[in-house]
């Protein structure tokens, strides 16, 4: 259980969250929506511990985020920033292995071995593996760096618009993973900006306005054409598929 | 061991033991003593600044930067300066070897700390204002310490020029074991640390995912690099682009971002090359200190060469 409690953020003078509370629960896909500049990335920043917390109290699994010990956390969380830029220059295989290091290390073991073997496959990557990043498209780097964070085999996973380069075949396979991944007693927060992902996908919405929570609750409760209308600032029709909400918001 | 650090190590063995032999003379004892000296002050301070090269570019997440194009060694040599100025020249000479080296090594690697770590906390991303920055901080030091110089007396200011220029065959024979202990320490700190700098490579945020403590890594390299770059300071004076020869030789032969490899190479590297340079300077071509005009005048033509290929990161 990830707990938010009352925590705002502000740079410089700007605010950018205000008064987050919220919970987040395991065997369950949580997805951030809202407008641009909501405070989205800030909040899985902030739970992913990438930015010092200001004020307010995050805990993961009963684990505070500010005083829990970087090596622990990795162990309990793992989360994917929105650029996605390795500093060194490394093969498709490299990268991946890194997401064993805090199990292991730098001592791999076979067992490590193994789990990297595992993500690559389950990514489509194995026939990559030992490309550089840089010999790759924009969305097998990124599917890259989701194997990493799946190799790195924690029970809460923070991904930042893991949708943004993929094309619609690898975008609908990572949500559908994502949605298998929580079955086994893991929970997943996403920040999307594509809302259907959201509609077809997750157990639980929180829709992100102005740094505050504007709503949340499951896909049907959320994704209406009242509140998708204020947050949006635009109209929205909203249908439904196979028992999930279908949002029209291109029309 | 890997092949290619092997086959390194097999070269500076065979041009250590050239150097030390080749023609050697009939006062075989006092040559090979005073040859071993020397060959022994290259080594430490090929590996130092080959060392603290690959560390400092990891720190910095660029491939073009040298601890001395971002002002360390300038502000050793200011640090020097300050010594000679504030103790005069009979005070200088009266400080024991041994803990004036460990004092200057300690106040380095504070400073080095202090500044260079505000600075890459924060800007790291931004290589331009990172160059700027430690290229006006290098300015700053050298006009201080060219200030500092002007107004002592000339006595002093004899000590402190002999200091401040590069030259691979006056190594101070009383510093070397102080120097080579504490380099043989910055190297094998940074030899254990080398996964972790494997994941501080990846850059902030993917290490800190991975449950890297980024700040307190950061801080631990910058004080290896002031270490090693006072060590090597001391040893022959500031040399700019000498490291630069080095990590772009070690990359490009490793062709891996592994530490565990990139820091063994550029050590090795970094000793055969000067062992090698010398060896051709002194016996071959029968010239005394050109070794540091000509790996500066290589290697900023190497600098110049990654400039235009822009391969800033």
């Amino acid at each position: 259980m990830i707990r938010i409690d009352n925590v705002s953020h502000r740079i410089g003078t700007a605010p950018i969250l205000q008064g987050i509370d919220l919970t987040l629960l395991p065997n369950s896909v949580t997805a951030l929506i809202g407008p641009n500049g909501a405070g989205k990335s800030t909040l899985l920043n902030l739970i992913g511990r990438l930015i010092p917390l200001q004020e307010g109290r995050i805990s993961v699994d009963g684990h505070d985020v500010t005083t829990t010990p970087s090596r622990q956390l990795a162990k309990v969380m793992a989360i994917l920033g929105q650029t996605h830029h390795a500093g060194s220059r490394l093969r498709v295989r490299e990268l991946v292995a890194f997401g064993r290091w805090p199990h292991h290390l730098g001592r791999p073991r076979p067992e490590d071995q193994a789990a990297v073997e595992a993500a690559l496959v389950q990514f489509d990557l194995a026939g990559l593996a030992e490309r550089f990043l840089d010999e790759v498209s924009g969305g097998q780097r990124q599917r890259a760096f989701l194997a990493m964070c799946i190799a790195q085999d924690t029970d809460w996973l923070l991904l930042d618009e893991p949708l943004n380069n993929l094309d619609m075949a690898h975008a609908r396979a990572l949500m559908a993973r994502l949605h298998g991944l929580r079955s086994a007693g893991r929970g997943i927060v996403v920040v999307v900006h594509e809302v259907n992902y959201a509609a077809a996908w997750a157990d639980h919405v929180v829709a992100l306005k102005g740094g505050r929570v504007v709503a949340e609750g499951t896909p049907h409760q959320v994704l209406t054409p009242e509140v998708l209308g204020q947050l949006y600032d635009m109209e929205i029709r909203v249908t439904e598929l196979d028992g999930r909400p279908l949002i029209l918001h291109h029309v | 061991m890997d092949r290619r650090v092997a086959a390194l190590a097999l070269v500076l063995l065979a041009a250590s033991a050239a150097y030390l032999l080749w023609g050697i003379g009939g006062n075989w004892r006092f040559v090979l003593g005073l040859r071993a000296g020397k060959l022994a002050g290259m080594l430490v301070v090929g590996a130092s600044i080959g060392v603290a090269t690959i560390l400092f570019q990891t720190v910095s997440q660029n491939r073009i930067l040298t601890p001395a194009i971002m002002g360390f060694d300038a502000l050793y040599v200011l640090l020097q300066t300050a010594l000679v100025a504030a103790l005069g020249v009979t005070g200088f000479a009266m400080l024991p070897v041994g803990t004036k080296f460990a004092a200057e090594v300690a106040v380095m690697a504070l400073a080095a700390m202090a500044l260079f770590g505000l600075l890459l906390g924060r800007g790291a991303q931004d290589v331009a204002r990172m160059i700027l920055t430690g290229v006006i901080l290098g300015i700053l030091f050298r006009s201080l310490a060219g200030f500092l110089a002007r107004v002592m007396d000339p006595n002093a200011f004899a000590i402190v020029q002999a200091e401040s220029f590069a030259s691979f065959s006056r190594i101070d024979g009383a510093l070397l074991p102080w120097a080579a202990g504490a380099a043989a320490l910055a190297v094998l700190a940074a030899f254990r640390l080398s996964s972790r700098l494997d994941v501080m490579a990846l850059g902030r945020p993917v290490a800190v995912s991975l449950g890297l403590r980024y700040e307190a890594m950061t801080f631990a390299t910058l004080a290896l690099v002031a270490v090693l770059v006072s060590v090597s300071t001391a040893l022959v004076g500031p040399v700019t682009f000498f490291g630069l020869i080095v990590s772009g030789l070690a990359h490009s032969l490793i062709a891996s971002a592994r530490h565990a490899l990139l820091l063994p190479a550029a050590a090795l590297i970094g000793g055969a090359i000067l062992v090698i340079g010398q060896l051709v300077f002194e016996r071959v071509l029968g010239l005394q200190s050109a070794l540091s005009v000509v790996v500066e005048f290589v290697g900023g033509l190497f600098f110049l060469w990654l400039l235009l290929k822009g391969r800033i990161r």
